[in-house]
C-alpha cells in the first residue's frame, strides 16, 4: 500500500490496519510515558504546550491512540477482544484511559507504602525507618488487638469457647435422623443456653479452678466475635417469636410485635447502646448491678431481633399456602404445625438473610466503644494514644480494615452462593 | 375455641403491663432517690455549654431546647448532604457496573466490594484520624481554585454575602411553581393535541432567567467573602472571613457517602437488570430514540424496583449519621444524648427524646418514599 492510498478519514479501516496500529500504539505509549515521567521523574516532555492542554495530554494522546486502533474485523484476535471490551466508543476509550492512568498514579505508591518500603522486622518503634508502613506496630500489639486486656496465660479459654460453640453448631448437621425433627428447637432454644453456660463458666471463669476475668478486660477481635456471635444466637429465638407474632391473627399479639419491631428498626444502634448504658440502670431496682457486657449484649440482641424477625417473616411468607393447609388437615395444632412443618422449611430459606444480618451485626459491633468496651477498633484507638507508639493510626486502621474486609467479604460471598443455590431449588 | 384466642392475648397484655409497670416503678423510685422529678422543664433552662459547629445562632446562654435544635439541624445537614451525594454516586456506579467496558465494570465492582465490607465506624475513623490529619497546616496550605484552602483544620471556602436574599429566594420558589404548572399544562396539551412542547429547555430557561432578573431589577446583589490568612502569634494562624467547613463534617459525609453509595449502586444495578430485554427491544422497534427508551420505558420500570430498597438505605444513612458522636461532630447524639445528659443527669427524658426524634425522622422519610413509590407504582385496574 502506497502512501497515496492512505485516507485520513478511513484511518481505522482494516485496509490501513498496520499504519493505524503503529500510529495508535505510538500515541497511546506517548500518553502513558508522558504521564509516568510527569509523576515519577518530574520531567515533562510536553512542556511546550499550553498549561491547560499540557495537563490533559496523557488523556488526549491515549484516546487518540485507542481511536486509531479501533479497527473492525482486524483479523487479530487480541486486538478484537481488546476493542470489544474496553474500546467500543471514544467515550468508553476516554474512561478506559482515565482508569489506566489512575492505576499508574495510585498503585505504585500504595504498594510501596504497604509492602516495599514497609518495616517488618524489629520490636520497637525505632525499627521503623523507611517511608512505608510500620507493621512492627501491629506485630507488637497483635495480642492486644486479638484479646484486649485478657491475661495472656488465660487466652486458651477464649479459643476453647469459640471452638466448642462451633462444634455445637456443627453438631446439628450430623444429628441422627431420629432427632432431625427437633433440629429447629435445638438451634433456637438449646444452643443459646449452651453458649451462655460456656461463656459464663469458661471465658468469665471464677469456678472449677479457673481465674475470674472481669468483662472489662475482654477486648479485641475476640470480643467483636463474642458480642456479634452471641447476640445472633440469642436474638434468634426472640426474632422468631416476633415474626410469628407479627403474622398472628390475634390483634394484641400482632400489634405489640409490630410496634416492637418498628421501634427498634427506627432508632440508631448508638442510641440503643446509650440507653443500655445510662437509661437501663434507672429502670432496675436500686442496688442491682448488671454487668456492662451483659447490658450491651441484651441491647444488641433486642435491636437485632427486630431485624431478624423481618428476615424470618420473609421466609414464612415465601412458603406456599399448601404447606399450612396440609399440616392443618393432618390435625396439627398451631405449635406442632410450626415446629415440625413450617419452621424447618422457612429457616432453611432464611439462612442467606440471617447471614446478611450477621454481617451487618459484625460491622456494627465496633460501636460498643460508646459504653467503654474495647473491641478491635476500640483497641486501635487506645493503642494510638500510647505515648511510645504515637503516629501509627494509619497502619492500625488499615490492619483492622483488612481483617474486617476478609471476614465480611467471605461471608457475603457465602450468603450469595446460598441464595443462588436456593433459587435453583425452587 | 374462644379461650384459645383470648388466652394468648391476655398473657401478652399481662406481660407487657408487668414489664412496663416494673420499669416505671423502679424509674420513679430511682429518680426520687436522686431528687429528680420526671419532666421536660429542664429544656427551658440555660445550657451553658458551647457547640463547635452550628447552623443557627447559638452560645452557652441559650436553652437546652435550642441546643437540641442545633444538634438536630446538624444531623439533618449531614443526612441531607449524604443522601444527595450517595444517590448520585450510587446511580453512576450502579450504571457503571453494567457497562460494556471491562475496566469500568471491574472498577465499579471493586469499589462496591471494597467499601461495603468495611465497618462504617472504621471508615469514619480512617478519614478523620488518618487521612484528614495528613493535610497541611493552615500556613502551608496551597490555594485551590484561587479561593479555597484545604487544611488540617477543615476546608476554608469563599462565603456568599447576599443583599436582599429574600427576594432572590422567593423568585426561585416562584420559578419552581411556574415550572410545575407549566409541566402539567404541557402534559395536558400533549395528551389532547399530540403536540410536544420542549418542556426541559423552557423550564431551564425559566429557572435561570427569573432569578437572574432579580439581580438587574430586584436589588439583589451577591459578593464573596474570601478567606484570608492572618498570623495571630509566632506559630499560630487563623483565617478571616469565608466559610469554614469543619473536618468532622467532611470525614463524616465522605464516609457515609462512600459506604451508602455501594448499597444504592447494587440497588440500581438490580433495578436495571430486572427489566426484560424485550422491553428495550420493543421500545426501540416502535421508533423511540435511545434517550426516549431510557426515559419512557426503562427508568419508570426500573425505579419501581430501585426505590423500596433505596428508601431503606436513606433510613440507614440517617441513622448511621449518629456515628458522628465518635469523632465529635456535634450531632443530635453528641450534643443532646452526650453533653446535655452529662450536665442534667436526666437520662430517661433525654434518651427518650433522642430516640423519638430518630423514630420521627425515619417515619417521615419512609412515608415520603412510600408516597413517591405509590405514585410510580403500576396502575392496575
Amino acid at each position: 500500500m502506497s502512501i497515496n492510498e492512505f485516507n485520513i478519514s478511513k484511518l481505522n479501516h482494516h485496509k490501513n490496519r498496520n499504519i493505524s496500529l503503529i500510529l495508535g500504539v505510538l500515541f497511546f505509549s506517548v500518553g502513558i510515558i508522558d504521564f509516568y515521567l510527569n509523576n515519577y521523574f518530574n520531567t515533562n516532555i510536553t512542556y511546550f504546550l499550553p498549561r491547560i492542554i499540557n495537563f490533559f495530554t496523557p488523556l488526549i494522546f491515549g484516546v487518540i491512540g485507542l481511536h486509531l486502533i479501533r479497527i473492525e474485523f482486524s483479523g487479530i484476535k487480541i486486538l478484537d477482544s481488546l476493542n470489544k471490551n474496553i474500546n467500543t466508543t471514544n467515550f468508553n476509550a476516554a474512561l478506559s484511559v482515565s482508569i489506566i492512568l489512575l492505576i499508574i498514579f495510585g498503585l505504585p505508591p500504595l504498594l510501596n507504602w504497604l509492602i516495599l518500603d514497609a518495616n517488618f522486622a524489629g520490636n520497637t518503634k525505632e525499627a521503623c525507618t523507611g517511608g512505608g508502613a510500620c507493621w512492627v506496630y501491629i506485630k507488637v500489639w497483635f495480642n492486644r488487638f486479638m484479646y484486649g486486656m485478657y491475661p495472656n496465660a488465660e487466652q486458651w479459654r477464649v479459643n476453647l469457647t469459640f471452638i466448642a460453640v462451633l462444634v455445637f453448631m456443627a453438631a446439628g448437621f450430623f444429628a441422627p435422623t431420629r432427632l432431625r425433627n427437633y433440629l429447629s428447637l435445638y438451634y433456637v432454644l438449646i444452643l443459646p443456653i449452651i453458649s451462655f453456660i460456656l461463656i459464663y463458666f469458661i471465658v468469665s471463669g471464677g469456678s472449677f479452678g479457673l481465674v475470674w476475668v472481669e468483662t472489662g478486660a475482654w477486648g479485641g477481635l475476640s470480643l467483636t466475635f463474642m458480642v456479634s456471635f452471641f447476640s445472633l444466637i440469642f436474638c434468634f429465638p426472640l426474632g422468631m417469636m416476633l415474626a410469628l407474632g407479627r403474622r398472628s391473627d390475634l390483634p394484641i399479639v400482632k400489634y405489640s410485635s409490630l410496634s416492637f419491631i418498628e421501634f427498634w428498626r427506627g432508632v440508631p444502634l448508638i442510641t440503643v447502646l446509650f440507653m443500655s448504658a445510662v437509661m437501663f440502670p434507672m429502670f432496675l431496682p436500686d442496688g442491682t448491678y448488671v454487668d456492662k457486657l451483659i447490658r450491651v449484649v441484651v441491647a444488641i440482641t433486642l435491636f437485632e431481633a427486630a431485624y431478624t424477625a423481618e428476615v424470618i417473616r420473609g421466609g414464612l411468607q415465601a412458603l406456599p399456602r399448601g404447606q399450612y393447609d396440609a399440616a392443618k388437615s393432618l390435625g396439627m395444632g398451631y405449635w406442632r404445625m410450626h415446629v415440625f412443618v413450617i419452621l424447618p422449611q422457612a429457616l432453611k430459606l432464611v439462612i442467606p438473610g440471617i447471614a446478611n444480618t450477621f454481617l451487618a451485626l459484625i460491622k456494627d459491633t465496633p460501636l460498643i466503644f460508646v459504653v467503654g468496651l474495647l473491641e478491635l477498633v476500640g483497641m486501635l484507638n487506645l493503642a494510638k494514644t500510647n505515648p511510645k507508639w504515637l503516629g501509627f493510626s494509619m497502619e492500625g486502621y488499615v490492619f483492622a480494615g483488612i481483617i474486617f474486609w476478609i471476614i465480611c467479604y467471605s461471608m457475603s460471598k457465602y450468603s450469595q452462593n446460598l441464595e443462588l443455590k436456593y433459587k435453583t431449588d425452587r | 375455641m374462644k379461650l384459645k384466642k383470648i388466652l394468648p392475648q391476655l398473657l401478652t397484655l399481662l406481660f407487657i403491663i408487668l414489664v412496663f409497670g416494673f420499669f416505671t416503678m423502679n424509674a420513679q423510685e430511682n429518680m426520687g432517690a436522686r431528687g429528680l422529678e420526671f419532666g421536660f422543664g429542664f429544656l427551658k433552662t440555660q445550657a451553658s455549654f458551647d457547640i463547635q459547629f452550628s447552623l443557627i445562632d447559638y452560645d452557652g446562654s441559650h436553652t437546652y431546647a435550642r441546643a437540641y435544635l442545633v444538634g438536630l439541624l446538624n444531623t439533618l445537614l449531614v443526612a441531607f448532604i449524604g443522601i444527595i451525594l450517595a444517590t448520585l454516586l450510587g446511580a453512576v456506579v450502579g450504571v457503571a457496573r453494567l457497562s460494556p467496558n471491562y475496566l469500568i465494570r471491574k472498577t465499579a465492582s471493586f469499589y462496591i466490594e471494597f467499601f461495603r465490607n468495611i465497618p462504617l465506624l472504621l471508615q469514619i475513623f480512617f478519614w478523620y484520624f488518618a487521612a484528614l490529619r495528613a493535610l497541611p497546616m493552615l500556613e502551608d496550605a496551597p490555594m485551590l481554585l484561587n479561593s479555597s484552602f484545604m487544611t488540617i483544620k477543615g476546608l476554608y471556602a469563599p462565603a456568599p454575602i447576599w443583599t436582599n436574599f429574600d427576594v432572590f429566594f422567593t423568585t426561585i420558589i416562584t420559578a419552581m411553581i411556574i415550572i410545575f404548572f407549566f409541566a402539567r399544562y404541557a402534559k395536558k396539551k400533549q395528551e389532547q393535541e399530540g403536540k410536544r412542547l420542549p418542556v426541559f429547555f423552557i423550564s431551564l430557561a425559566i429557572f435561570i432567567f427569573l432569578p437572574l432578573l432579580t439581580f438587574l431589577i430586584g436589588g439583589v446583589d451577591l459578593s464573596w467573602s474570601y478567606p484570608v490568612i492572618r498570623q495571630m502569634s509566632q506559630s499560630s494562624y487563623t483565617f478571616d472571613g469565608g466559610l469554614k467547613i469543619p473536618p468532622e463534617l467532611i470525614a463524616l459525609t465522605l464516609a457515609l457517602t462512600l459506604y451508602t453509595a455501594t448499597f444504592i449502586a447494587e440497588n440500581v444495578r438490580a433495578g436495571i437488570q430486572g427489566i426484560g430485554k424485550g422491553q428495550k427491544e420493543a421500545a426501540a422497534s416502535i421508533g423511540l430514540t435511545p434517550n426516549q427508551v431510557l426515559k419512557l420505558v426503562i427508568m419508570p420500570q426500573a425505579l419501581r424496583i430501585i426505590i423500596p430498597p433505596t428508601t431503606n438505605q436513606y433510613l440507614n444513612l440517617t441513622k448511621n449519621s449518629s456515628l458522628a458522636a465518635a469523632i465529635a461532630y456535634p450531632d443530635l447524639v453528641l450534643v443532646f444524648a452526650g453533653t446535655a445528659m452529662m450536665q442534667t443527669g436526666r437520662a430517661i427524658e433525654i434518651v427518650g427524646i433522642t430516640m423519638a426524634t430518630y423514630l420521627t425522622i425515619s417515619l417521615c422519610i419512609s412515608l415520603l418514599m412510600n408516597w413517591y413509590n405509590k405514585r410510580i407504582a403500576i396502575q392496575e385496574k
